[in-house]
């Protein structure tokens, strides 16, 4: 007769797609200080590894009999796409992002079942990939910001040319590789501090590592990631559980095993937040909900852990960055986080007995 | 400032609580508020389910053809949870049939038809003369002659509810005046035109239990009702009666979450409020005891909220019982090629009304007819994404998400380990899921199942035991059989020792006549020995063909045995001294009163002393 349907009959319009278009958007400043300091290689990467992504996943999804556009309409692939292409050296080539996005789409979450089935964060397995298999393009393929230029002497590629470069490999005849990059802040502070050569102030007065805070130039694309992640908890789009345990528990870490304990051999704990990809991976990669865990305590515990791994690969293991490592180890403790954080479920301990022993007694 | 200033004061800042998650909802109120409460027409003919109730259905107590008087009770308690059913008009009983309900399952039930007469005659009535004096067994009395039910929804019968065992104290009754779901708002109109009625049923309530504390919970989105409702208590703060303001966030309604709200206490798993000296009510429940006690009206009308874009004259209206839904919809005009759903109940936990035959029974409190895009569809379900939204909407604090994976696979251990039962089918988690899984429908699966493998178990544990049961019976005829053998060969001995010993008396003296009676009768013996034997054999040999057959037979007759032994006399109670029988009557006299029942009357005098 009438439509009938089970409750419940309302359903505000919030649903996956959307989360995932607002945590693009949520990149966007990050995405625009990015594309200043390095230029047209950031967007490159970005739009080469969206295409091949929505092929990747378009391709699988055929092989595995499912519907594709209600599934691409989705985002999902979008934005591991989006995410490794920022994790990515702005110079890197296509061959590298081909793989990168291969084993993110294919092997990481299609062949675990597509969305929402994947253990392991897929952008964080391709990049852990890539730098174990390709070290050397992986570090030095980092074009050198442009706040540098002068000092350096260093130069960045056209759109034309950068183009050229990361599918051809080829460079105008004018410009040599070695005047395109230079090591990451990270990279410099763990090479000196590590042998021993320098102490911070030496490595300050070099005026090439440190900028106003933390690391020179990768600083402001830390603070341009934080807003948007910041924008998005605000929009609930994730939650505070993960960003703040994660940044406190590295805050903490350097304060009592770093700078607090000698800061002439140590980096501020400033320089761990806003240097590599802190604040990428606090906001964007570690709050992914698939691969995270689900309880309030878990989220807790899982953003403490990949804090904790990050400064300990960092400062004592043998990556100068660890956001991709620190992920996937926690990503394995997920299962054993959700089953052990449950939630008390209402009316499940003794303690409402003596609520109501207390409301038996109070006076009327 | 006055005492009584200061006091008004401390009462209205009483601290609320809160429950874990719930929702903000549109209210969609105001469509239903435009006017005040109405009364519906009297249909030609009203339909009455035996079963409005949880528990036990009514008995019906009339036949048809029978005239009945507005009020005259036509379907009686049956077993220890049930409720009555009183005539909603007069008229004639036309039918007692297997008629439409509303009933998400569609199925038709039991139900009791009247034909109106038109006149709406009242049966004589009266209420308590003194109704402040009535002891709480005379209140209880009162409810339950009423058929009153919880008209929150769970219709629970009420009298019921009030029967709780001695050992425990109920310390607060609290009223459940929220109204959670968006539309509904026949609390609200209820409570803003007869405050008065809704306290003094509360008072009631409160009496009959010896509460020292009585808490009215009602949403911050009803300012009106909640002055109304002040100003009716103003005189009862003395007596612990205290009007609170909840917040409105869905399902603060729910009677866990009230709780929870007003006390900070929580209801024990599996338990009920209870346990932890809570009784809850709702509104409308107060409403019809104050009705039942002040003026000795059983239960036969309910208001209903008819609402949504499909009804052109939305609004408040009180229905006689078994009107039929498409009557009421009738009478406020809603337009049938505009509905695009009709729903009984809200939107968050209403189902769809499928025969517009069906009456209104002490469940219905709104029927909802939307027109196109008033309600939602969700799109097709997409993969979860482990968002967690639902846990963090669950007003019980479970993990929706969890118990989804486990529905699925249907690992129905696990989902209760996940505590399932504890779900309280609000829907929030539905609500929120960014991927549109409709998770209640998944959690209302599983717990059938769950109930249908019990059944199951259930069954095959009896067949089990019947089983073991009768292998035992086996086992003991054949040990009876062995003995009656043994017996038969010693008798058999026995006899042949006799018989030589009688051949050689009859040697020694031929013509004794004792000794041919001897013989008579150890001839007789044996005749009827062996003619047990025989059929011991056949007996044996059905046994072996047919043994379950055989075993119910025997089952059947030893029942019959049973049965026709209890409802004889004993025997030995022939020719009793008086001093004797006075000794049985005395102890029939000791155990009559020694039966539960007694027992309780007995306590709450104690009490009430």
């Amino acid at each position: 007769m009438f439509n009938i349907q089970s409750s419940p009959h309302f359903k505000p319009s919030l649903n996956v797609s959307q989360i995932m278009q607002g945590v693009l958007f949520a990149l966007i400043p990050g995405v625009v200080v990015m594309l200043w300091l390095y230029g047209w290689g950031v967007l490159i990467n970005i739009v080469i590894c969206v295409i091949l992504a929505l092929l990747f996943e378009a391709a699988s999804l055929k092989l595995r009999n499912r519907p594709i556009v209600p599934y691409l309409k989705d985002y999902s692939a979008i934005l591991t796409a989006v995410l490794l292409a920022l994790a990515l050296p702005p110079l890197a080539p296509l061959w590298l992002l081909t793989i990168g996005i291969f084993f993110a789409i294919v092997i990481a979450k299609q062949l675990y079942g597509g969305l929402g089935y994947n253990p392991f964060n897929p952008a964080m397995v391709a990049y852990a990939i890539l730098i174990i298999s390709f070290p050397t393009e992986m570090t030095t393929y980092w074009q050198s910001p442009s706040l540098l230029h002068e000092q350096l002497g260093s130069q960045s590629l056209g759109l034309l040319a950068s183009l050229q470069f990361q599918l051809f490999g080829i460079l105008p005849a004018d410009i040599a590789f070695d005047s395109l990059t230079s090591a990451t802040p990270l990279d410099l502070v763990k090479t000196l501090l590590g042998n021993g050569t320098s102490t911070i102030s030496e490595i300050q007065a070099q005026g090439v590592t440190f900028g106003s805070f933390a690391g020179k130039g990768v600083e402001w694309i830390n603070l341009a990631f934080l807003v948007g992640g910041l924008w998005m908890i605000y929009k609930r789009y994730i939650n505070w559980h993960i960003p703040t345990a994660f940044l406190a528990t590295l805050f903490l870490m350097s304060l009592f095993f770093g700078y607090g304990i000698d800061s002439d051999s140590h980096v501020s704990p400033f320089f761990h937040l806003f240097s590599g990809a802190t604040m990428l991976g606090a906001f964007f990669i570690a709050t992914d909900p698939i691969t995270a865990s689900t309880t309030v305590k878990g989220r807790l515990i899982f953003g403490a852990g990949i804090g904790f791994f990050i400064y300990v690969i960092r400062v004592w293991g043998g990556y100068p960055d660890a956001v991709a490592f620190a992920v996937l180890i926690m990503n394995m403790v997920v299962p054993l986080l959700d089953y052990y954080t449950q939630p008390r479920v209402y009316g499940h301990t003794k303690q409402s007995d003596s609520q109501a022993e207390q409301l038996k007694d109070e006076q009327v | 400032m006055s005492e009584s200033f200061t006091r008004q004061v401390s009462q209205n800042i009483r601290k609320v609580f809160s429950f874990h998650g719930g929702i903000k909802l549109p209210g969609r109120k105001s469509l239903s508020l435009q006017h005040g409460i109405k009364t519906a027409r009297v249909p030609n003919k009203l339909f009455l389910p035996l079963s409005q109730h949880l528990g036990q259905a009514a008995t019906p107590a009339v036949k048809v053809g029978d005239k009945v008087l507005k009020g005259q009770l036509i379907a009686d308690l049956d077993g220890p949870i049930s409720a009555r059913i009183h005539a909603p008009s007069s008229g004639t009983i036309v039918d007692i049939n297997q008629l439409p309900i509303p009933h998400p399952s569609a199925l038709k039930a039991d139900c009791i038809v009247i034909e109106t007469d038109g006149k709406d005659e009242w049966i004589e009535h009266q209420g308590a003369s003194s109704p402040e004096k009535l002891t709480k067994h005379e209140i209880r009395h009162y409810i339950e002659q009423a058929g009153i039910v919880g008209l929150g929804g769970a219709v629970f019968p009420s009298a019921v509810k009030l029967d709780v065992s001695p050992d425990k104290i109920i310390h607060t009754i609290v009223i459940n005046a929220a109204e959670c779901e968006p539309y509904i708002t026949c609390d609200d109109m209820l409570m803003r035109e007869r405050a008065e009625e809704v306290i003094l049923g509360a008072r009631l309530i409160q009496k009959a239990l010896n509460a020292k504390r009585c808490l009215v919970g009602i949403e911050d989105n009803k300012p009106e009702a909640y002055e109304k409702l002040l100003k009716a208590t103003a005189n009862y703060s003395d007596d612990g009666v205290q009007v609170v303001q909840v917040p409105a966030i869905y399902p603060a309604g729910g009677e866990k979450q009230l709780i929870k709200v007003l006390t900070d206490v929580e209801v024990p798993t599996q338990g009920l409020p209870t346990d932890v000296g809570i009784i809850c009510h709702n509104v409308g429940t107060a409403a019809a005891v104050y009705k039942a006690v002040y003026h000795g009206e059983p239960l036969i009308s309910r208001i209903i909220t008819l609402t949504g874009q499909a009804i052109k004259k939305p609004g408040n209206y009180e229905a006689l019982f078994g009107t039929p839904l498409g009557n009421l919809l009738e009478e406020v005009e809603y337009e049938p090629e505009q509905v695009e759903r009709l729903l009984i109940g809200g939107p968050m936990m209403g189902f769809s009304l499928n025969d517009l035959r069906a009456p209104l029974i002490k469940s219905c409190n709104c029927i909802l007819a939307s027109s196109q895009n008033e309600l939602d569809t969700p799109p097709p379900a997409m993969p979860c994404i482990r968002c967690a939204r639902c846990a963090e909407s669950c007003p019980m604090s479970l993990l929706p998400q969890q118990m989804y994976w486990y529905s699925k696979s249907r690992d129905m251990e696990k989902i209760q380990d996940y505590n399932i039962f504890d779900c309280i089918e609000c829907g929030c988690c539905s609500y929120v899921c960014p991927s549109n899984i409709p998770l209640v429908q998944y959690f209302r699966y599983a717990k059938s199942e769950i109930w249908g493998d019990e059944n199951d178990k259930q069954k095959a544990d009896l067949a089990r035991e019947r089983h073991e049961f009768q292998e035992l019976r086996k086992e003991r005829a054949k040990a009876e059989k062995a003995r009656a053998a043994a017996k038969r060969k010693a008798a058999l001995a026995k006899k042949k020792a006799a018989e030589e010993k009688k051949k050689a008396a009859a040697d020694a003296a031929e013509n004794a006549p004792t000794d041919e009676k001897t013989q008579i009768k150890g001839e007789k013996q044996g005749k009827e020995k062996k003619a047990q034997v025989p059929e011991n054999a056949a007996n044996k040999s059905k046994d072996e063909e047919d043994p379950i057959k055989a075993a119910m037979q025997r089952v059947k007759e030893k029942k019959a045995k049973t049965k026709a032994d209890s409802s004889t006399q004993p025997k030995n109670m022939d020719n009793l001294t008086p001093a004797q029988q006075k000794q049985i009557d005395e102890a029939d006299a000791r155990r009559a009163a020694n039966t539960p029942e007694a027992d309780k009357e007995k306590q709450e005098q104690d009490i009430n002393v």
